[in-house]
């Protein structure tokens, strides 16, 4: 008789990927995503990032929550929902969105490909059920099926992925534009593609029944194994995000529902997603709040900062003298940046202190020691990184 | 230009208070009434050939002022004289009820009733300059708004220490321990926990609100002391209709209101019209909902047109109501045993467990084994509801759930009815043989034929969370809504149900801001 473990609920589910992660997974560095074992990197971080610049990479996105909305109130229900205009989603595409709570505060960022005329697919970072559950009051003619254990999903990322998804016989797929969908057989089901991804470069979201998701590693692999195909995790994708300028839960951001302290969340303007708010539409949730904040400005706007020298500035305070006793905002995420050679930081600043310096107060340790120095911060308009390359249609061959 | 200044959706008596204000400050308005007569829950109509009456049977707490305000005097409408309340007992040995006097208990209970009462008219004397009021909502608050407050705080100061802290002592205390710690007499515990517990799914041993409905109660004229006026509900009613018409209104019966009209701009929405179940489309600068809030908003505005947060919130308002109404059509007089005559308030709660088993049957769906009710004979106080030497009785029934577990057939109703008709055949043994017709209305039926979500008696559960600034919900206690030119006039909203005219007069004020 096998004895009953007494952990069960506990432990960590297994992605359908597991089996070809965890023989890859060289050292064992595992954390967590929404309950599931995931690699926060296999071998080492910055490798994995340099083949995400360099080569291309996959990143298992079984974790993130899918729930597949359908019937003739889905369009209606997801704009009313979202800041952003879904009614002009064309079938066969994507949108970044936002949704915020009554007040205007951020609730969770995701996004939303529209499969057909009344069916679509909601991607975001955390469990929403109970949200959608409030979302959905009053509309009649809807489902909404959690898919997130039914349906894998890998991303690909890289400036050689377009190549390898030709080289794995997915026919025309460099004429997909990004945030297009295109879907192909696969075994014997398909796979759907999607030209969307999180590190500001090439990629593709590759999604498949659960039960054909090794059947997709192993024939990508394949494809890829003369184009470098590496699997990477956490850290790497920390890295080419903060890169690309895209904000993350937990870091940039505090999602709004689980939020204790009074605006210890944020509104999209704070976030500078000013052009995810669509204000052209009358409805949609939070939308006098966020009239208020627009006309008010935020207390609190996101920026990206080009910091002196080589110490990433990573949990800084950063202040409007250089004797570091006016404080003005902190850092919510760090990095050297290789490919771009700068020491980068996305932060929290007071809006009303925009115009002036910025100084960081940086901490590190050198040997053991603790050591601070005052680095001058300059202001970037645009993302660190963001090569054509990652918008051109066909992408350049290999 | 819009075709009127406001339109007030509903012809219950908060909607005809709104729209006569608001006519007589020279706005043009339409009143849309759903059913074939004015009068919503308080409407008489004929229940069987010949006989008529209406669910709201008694009056205790209509406001002076309106009746001023409007001329309901020249109107026809006189207020009734106070009624007595009679516990009624098997044996005739009944406890009654009026003004400050009380017989059929021993001499502690009468003097302790004095007091009682005269403690209970002090409180209530507090609350009720609030039942005219907007209560102010929370944060950015105007002058008036702190001026509102600070008359609250200032009422209570006034009471004395000793008063203002038995006060918060029992505000929110159980019917039963209030009763147990002052009163012997069973019978009488269950006359002055009555009114607390009407209308709201509260027994005597739950806490909450049940104090604080007794002293809204005693708001009115007569202390709490119910009354018919002298041409019955009616008279109230169709005064209420001339007050409105004589103002130059235009009231509109059977034409429900489908939808109201909401318009999209650059600031957000608003309310711009209604649209008919013809599909045709009547426009106005101001649209007043005297509807029950849920159905205003999740009905008549739809969850499109709201905030995900505020739309559960109103889906979540507590609305199921739990009174009965039974009408008889009687050949004669009905004879209670030891009453002279049925001319008071009968209530049929012999104690306080009665009624409190009555209230767990329904909690769980189910029908009372012994119900409890309070009666009365509207023909006594107005003849022409029946034909000559023929009278209605007319009973408010506790506690009767909207949804009755396995549905409301026709067999349960049946057994309802027929388990009402025997409880009061007990008191009044001759009283099979005098009836002629029997109507049960469940708060089911009440629902569907008065378009009130819920049947409920104050369109939105009277009870601490939905109370004062927090009723129906925040951003929508101040009459107006989320949706610019939308506002509120039912009694979902302050100060509550009842035939007493506080949210229409409170909502045409804001209006009239
Ligand atoms: C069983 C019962 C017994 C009661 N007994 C008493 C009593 O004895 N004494 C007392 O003081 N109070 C009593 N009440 C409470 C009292 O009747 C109500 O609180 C009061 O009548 C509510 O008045 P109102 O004007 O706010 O709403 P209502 O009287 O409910 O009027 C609302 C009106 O809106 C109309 N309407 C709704 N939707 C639409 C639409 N889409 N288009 C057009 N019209 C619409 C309805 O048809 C209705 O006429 C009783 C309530 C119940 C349920």
């Amino acid at each position: 008789m096998t004895k009953s473990d007494p952990f069960a609920g506990e432990r960590l589910k297994h992605s359908p990927f597991h089996p070809r992660q965890a023989a890859l997974n060289l050292r064992n560095a595992w954390s967590s995503w929404n309950g599931t074992q995931f690699a926060d990197y296999y071998y080492d971080a910055e490798y994995e990032y340099f083949c995400i610049r360099n080569s291309c990479a996959t990143y298992d996105i079984c974790p993130m929550q899918k729930y597949e909305i359908s019937g003739t109130d889905a369009e209606a229900m997801l704009d009313r929902m979202v800041t952003r205009d879904v009614t002009k989603l064309k079938e066969n595409r994507v949108t970044y969105v936002c949704w915020c709570t009554d007040a205007g505060r951020m609730v969770d960022d995701g996004t939303i490909f529209k499969l057909g005329p009344d069916r679509f697919m909601l991607t975001c970072g955390s469990p929403s059920l109970a949200w959608l559950r409030k979302c959905t009051y009053g509309y009649k003619h809807l489902t909404v099926t959690d898919i997130s254990d039914t349906l894998a999903g890998l991303s690909f990322q890289g400036p050689t992925t377009c190549e390898v998804l030709k080289k794995m016989g997915l026919m025309d797929i460099e004429t997909l534009k990004p945030f297009g969908i295109m879907h192909f057989p696969f075994g014997s089901g398909s796979l759907m593609v999607s030209r969307t991804g999180f590190t500001g470069d090439l990629g593709y979201e590759l999604w498949v029944q659960t039960d054909l998701a090794l059947a997709l590693w192993d024939a990508l692999y394949d494809a890829g194994e003369d184009y470098g195909i590496q699997p990477y995790g956490e850290a790497a994708t920390n890295m080419a995000r903060l890169e690309a300028g895209f904000i993350m839960p937990g870091m940039e951001f505090n999602e709004a529902l689980k939020t204790v302290h009074f605006h210890h969340d944020q509104t999209p303007f704070e976030l500078g997603l000013d052009w995810l708010v669509d204000f052209k539409k009358a409805r949609f949730n939070g939308r006098s709040a966020l009239l208020i904040e627009r006309e008010r400005g935020p207390e609190y706007t996101l920026i990206k900062l080009d910091i002196e020298g080589n110490k990433p500035a990573e949990g800084s305070y950063l202040y409007r003298n250089k004797r570091c006793t006016k404080q003005i905002g902190y850092v919510t995420s760090a990095m050297w940046s290789p490919v771009v050679k700068a020491n980068i930081a996305l932060a929290m600043v007071k809006t009303k202190h925009l115009g002036e310096n910025i100084w960081a107060e940086i901490y590190y340790e050198k040997e053991l020691r603790q050591n601070s120095k005052v680095a001058k911060c300059t202001l970037q308009k645009k993302p660190f990184w963001a090569p054509p390359r990652a918008r051109a249609t066909p992408p350049q061959p290999f | 230009m819009t075709d009127y200044d406001a339109i007030v959706i509903g012809a219950g008596h908060n909607g005809l208070i709104c729209a006569a204000y608001l006519a007589r400050s020279g706005k043009r308005v339409l009143v849309l009434e759903a059913s074939d007569s004015v009068g919503g829950l308080a409407a008489t109509r004929e229940f069987h050939p010949g006989f008529r009456t209406s669910v709201a049977h008694a009056i205790s707490q209509f406001s002076a002022k309106i009746a001023r305000d409007l001329d309901l005097s020249t109107h026809g409408y006189t207020p009734g004289e106070a009624m007595a309340t009679v516990g009624l007992d098997e044996a005739g040995n009944h406890v009654i009820l009026k003004g400050s006097t009380v017989s059929g208990v021993g001499p502690d209970d009468t003097a302790e009733f004095i007091a009682f009462r005269r403690m209970m008219q002090r409180y209530s004397d507090v609350l009720k300059p609030f039942s005219l009021k907007t209560i102010p909502h929370i944060g950015k608050n105007s002058f008036s708004d702190i001026a509102t407050f600070a008359q609250m705080g200032l009422k209570l100061r006034l009471l004395g220490k000793e008063d203002m802290q038995e006060l918060l002592r029992i505000m929110a205390l159980p019917a039963r321990d209030l009763m147990d710690e002052k009163f012997d007499s069973g019978l009488l515990k269950s006359l002055l926990s009555w009114d607390g517990l009407i209308g709201s799914k509260q027994a005597p041993r739950s806490p909450n609100h049940t104090v604080l409905s007794m002293l809204y109660r005693m708001i009115g004229d007569h202390g709490g002391d119910p009354a018919i006026p002298a041409g019955g509900i009616d008279s109230l009613i169709s005064a209420l209709a001339e007050a409105v018409m004589a103002a130059g209104a235009e009231i509109r019966t059977s034409t429900p209101v489908e939808r109201i009209k909401i318009d999209g701009g650059e600031k957000g929405l608003s309310a711009t019209g209604v649209v008919l179940a013809d599909g045709k489309i009547i426009t106005a600068e101001k649209i007043i909902s005297a509807a029950d809030p849920k159905r205003t908003f999740l009905d008549l505005v739809g969850v499109d047109n709201l905030e995900i947060g505020f739309t559960n919130r109103i889906q979540r308002l507590h609305s199921d109501g739990y009174v009965a109404k039974l009408h008889l059509a009687l050949s004669g007089l009905p004879d209670f045993t030891g009453l002279e005559s049925p001319d008071g308030r009968m209530i049929i709660a012999p104690e306080l467990d009665v009624i409190e088993f009555a209230y767990d049957d329904a909690k769980y769906g189910g029908l009372p084994e012994h119900p409890v009710m309070e009666i009365v004979i509207p023909t006594l106080k107005n003849a022409s509801l029946a034909p000559d030497g023929q009278h209605v009785l007319s009973a408010h029934v506790m506690y009767v759930p909207h949804d009755l577990k396995g549905g409301w057939t026709a067999a349960a109703r049946d057994q309802l009815c027929e388990r009402v008709i025997d409880t009061i055949a007990r008191y009044a043994p001759g009283i099979r043989q005098q009836i002629l017709h029997q109507e049960l209305l469940t708060p089911y039926d009440i629902a569907q034929s008065y378009n009130v979500t819920g049947g409920h008696w104050h369109h939105v559960e009277f009870t601490l969370f939905q109370m004062m600034m927090m009723r129906p919900t925040y951003e929508a206690a101040q009459y107006t809504t989320p949706i610019s030119g939308l506002y509120l006039a039912s009694a979902g909203c302050h100060p509550g149900g009842g035939l007493m005219g506080g949210p229409g007069h409170n909502a045409a004020h804001e209006i009239l801001k």
